[in-house]
């Protein structure tokens, strides 16, 4: 049995060797389509571990995390079309916005407990849906359609190559795992993981639950936002029902559920399978239009819940998942 | 007549309250019970009405097949087994779906005329629906004899029992799988209800359970889990609740209210208006 300081330097060294090899796929992947699946599944990982740090670590499932990619989408949308503000300014704001309302949701939401928490977070994420659906202001159901303004990073829009958007997508999912792996060692870490295991005993012990699910919220909420204004700059289209509808707070837990919840890992994983399986069977077989792309997808998402209710990333260690702190 | 609607809510949500297992494919459940009864009157010229005790029927044998071959499974996983329960299900909401699409395509279907489709009939001067009425009818001897069902009969004491402590009754000898298959086979059974019943007036179409499903999920947790009269109460609030904030609010932004209220009611009652857990 390796100690902890040291899995954690081998999970470093790992993901600066899958990193580099990231990096360079791109030279040998030529195929625009591709490229595209190979984005999406490194914006997924980014949010998945996003969503991994309240739900995963800290154990408070939301499934309402639509609401903060939206308004991450939505804050930079708006603050470059009727303000001209550049992207990357309005990803600091929908984050910095995100992260405000989560911990003003979390001050009232994270008093409860198991499905009426649960039912909380798809219902205020439900609410901003609708809100923004009829909000004329922000293009109401028709969305916005962001214009086109030259390639550059100085205005994170490219239409020529997808490249800059995968390296961007590819950052960012470092980020957010390293941001993980460095709380994961961190006095949160230790809290939330004690939170979720049992909160009254780490009530007792001196944790200061409230503020520990608070802290998770907003780092949570701030990945999760800067994934929104990504994807808003990526497809330069957004409307709620592709940024905010429940469905999509689900596609954010998947990766983690299917990878491995409360794991560095996990995220990761889940979404290298998932996204690439999602997108392939739509577009080869969900073109008849007759939902067989559907039945595939909800059967391997059923099989895989049941056969490895720990996660996949079970398959890579004898350790039981989140069990490996020293004490 | 947004009573009406909260009370099948009720008999969408009741079962999955009381047993403590969240279903995200009820929804689908809802759609496939319409469906059934579409069929039953394409196929056989069965008025609706008359086929609502097959359709339950029907749905019973679904529900306990979908236990025994999925749920199961899914209760017995050791770690995080709400996510295993949500995913799962989730999963199965999917397959069910594209099921659907493939099968019955993603066409819109309605059932052209029943015995009561269109009639009205005058009560204290206001004008009622008679579809929606028998609806109502429907739900409350339904919710009557759930209730009579869960407090008076051995199953009923044996569920309740078996949710709150499966380790301790199959030492007195209950068998906590054939429970738990006729409780969803029963749960089912009512949605089936329900279905026949929404069947008479609304639009059929494989998306159509994505838009009940939250709302009755809303209404067991603004009842409180575990509890049948919670569940029956919630929908009643629902339906009221609904009904008012489409009067106030654009008719797009209806939910809105019900969302509220919930929130409202868990903010100052964190386990739901009647909840034991």
């Amino acid at each position: 049995m390796d100690s902890f300081t040291q899995r954690r330097r081998r999970d470093l060294i790992l993901a600066g060797f899958l990193a580099a090899i990231a990096a360079c796929v791109p030279f040998f992947v030529k195929d625009v389509y591709v490229q595209n699946i190979m984005v999406l599944t490194l914006m997924y990982a980014a949010l998945s571990q996003a969503w991994n740090i309240l739900s995963g670590y800290c154990g408070q499932i939301s499934l309402g995390h639509a609401l903060y990619f939206g308004l991450g989408a939505y804050t930079t949308a708006l603050l470059f079309t009727k303000f001209g503000v550049l992207p990357w300014f309005g990803m600091l704001a929908g984050g910095a916005i995100s992260s405000v309302i989560a911990l003003a949701l979390g001050y009232p939401t994270f008093r409860l407990r198991g499905h009426y928490f649960v039912i909380a977070t798809i219902v205020i994420a439900e609410i901003g849906f609708l809100l923004f659906h009829n909000w004329d202001y922000a293009g109401a159901a028709l969305g916005i359609d962001i214009p086109v303004r030259g390639d550059s990073w100085a205005k994170f829009q490219f239409t020529r190559s997808k490249l800059p958007f995968y390296y961007f997508a590819l950052v960012f999912c470092c980020v957010a795992w390293l941001i993980t792996w460095w709380l994961e060692d961190s006095k949160w870490g230790f809290w939330w993981r004690a939170v979720k295991d049992n909160p009254d005993a780490a009530e007792s012990l001196g944790v200061v639950v409230f503020n520990s699910k608070m802290g998770a919220a907003a780092v949570s909420a701030f990945l999760t936002a800067i994934g929104g204004a990504f994807y808003a700059q990526f497809v330069s289209y957004i409307d709620p029902e592709s940024v905010m509808t429940f469905q999509f707070s689900l596609l954010m837990a998947l990766p983690a559920v299917l990878g491995g919840i409360g794991t560095l890992w996990g995220p990761v994983l889940g979404a290298v399978i998932l996204i690439p399986m999602t997108e392939l069977t739509r577009s080869f077989i969900g073109g008849s239009g007759r939902g067989v792309d559907l039945i595939l997808y909800g059967a391997v998402i059923v099989l895989i819940s049941l056969a490895r209710p720990d996660g996949l990333i079970g398959l890579f260690s004898r350790r039981p998942a989140s069990k490996g702190v020293p004490q | 007549m947004g009573l009406l609607y909260g009370l099948l809510a009720v008999g969408l949500a009741l079962i999955f309250g009381l047993m403590d297992v969240t279903n995200f494919a009820h929804g689908e459940f809802l759609m496939l019970a319409m469906y059934l009864t579409f069929f039953l009157f394409m196929f056989w010229a069965v008025d609706p009405l008359l086929s609502i005790p097959i359709v339950a029927a029907g749905m019973f044998v679904f529900g306990a097949v979908i236990y025994l071959i999925i749920i199961r499974f899914a209760m017995r996983a050791k770690a995080n087994i709400g996510m295993v329960q949500i995913f799962a299900t989730f999963g199965l909401a999917i397959l069910m779906r594209g099921l659907a699409q493939f099968f019955f395509t993603p066409d819109y279907r309605s059932i052209p005329a029943s015995m009561l489709g269109g009639k009205t009939i005058s009560v204290f001067g206001v004008f009622l629906p008679v579809p929606q009425l028998v609806g109502a009818l429907i739900s409350i001897a339904a919710f009557g004899a759930l209730y009579f069902f869960m407090k008076k009969t051995d199953f009923g004491r044996a569920l309740e029992a078996t949710r709150e402590d499966a380790g301790a009754v199959a030492l007195v000898g209950i068998d906590k799988n054939k429970v738990f298959a006729l409780g969803w086979g029963l749960g089912s059974a009512l949605i089936g209800l329900a279905g026949g019943v929404m069947a008479i007036f609304f639009y059929i179409y494989p998306d159509v359970g994505a838009s009940f499903a939250l709302i009755a999920y809303v209404t067991v947790a603004l009842g409180g889990f575990g509890s049948v009269f919670g569940a029956f109460a919630g929908g009643i609030i629902v339906g009221l609740v609904e009904a008012t904030t489409a009067m106030i609010l654009p008719p797009s932004l209806k939910s809105v209210g019900i969302y509220a209220v919930y929130l409202l009611v868990v903010f100052i009652r964190p386990r739901g208006l009647f909840g034991s857990i």
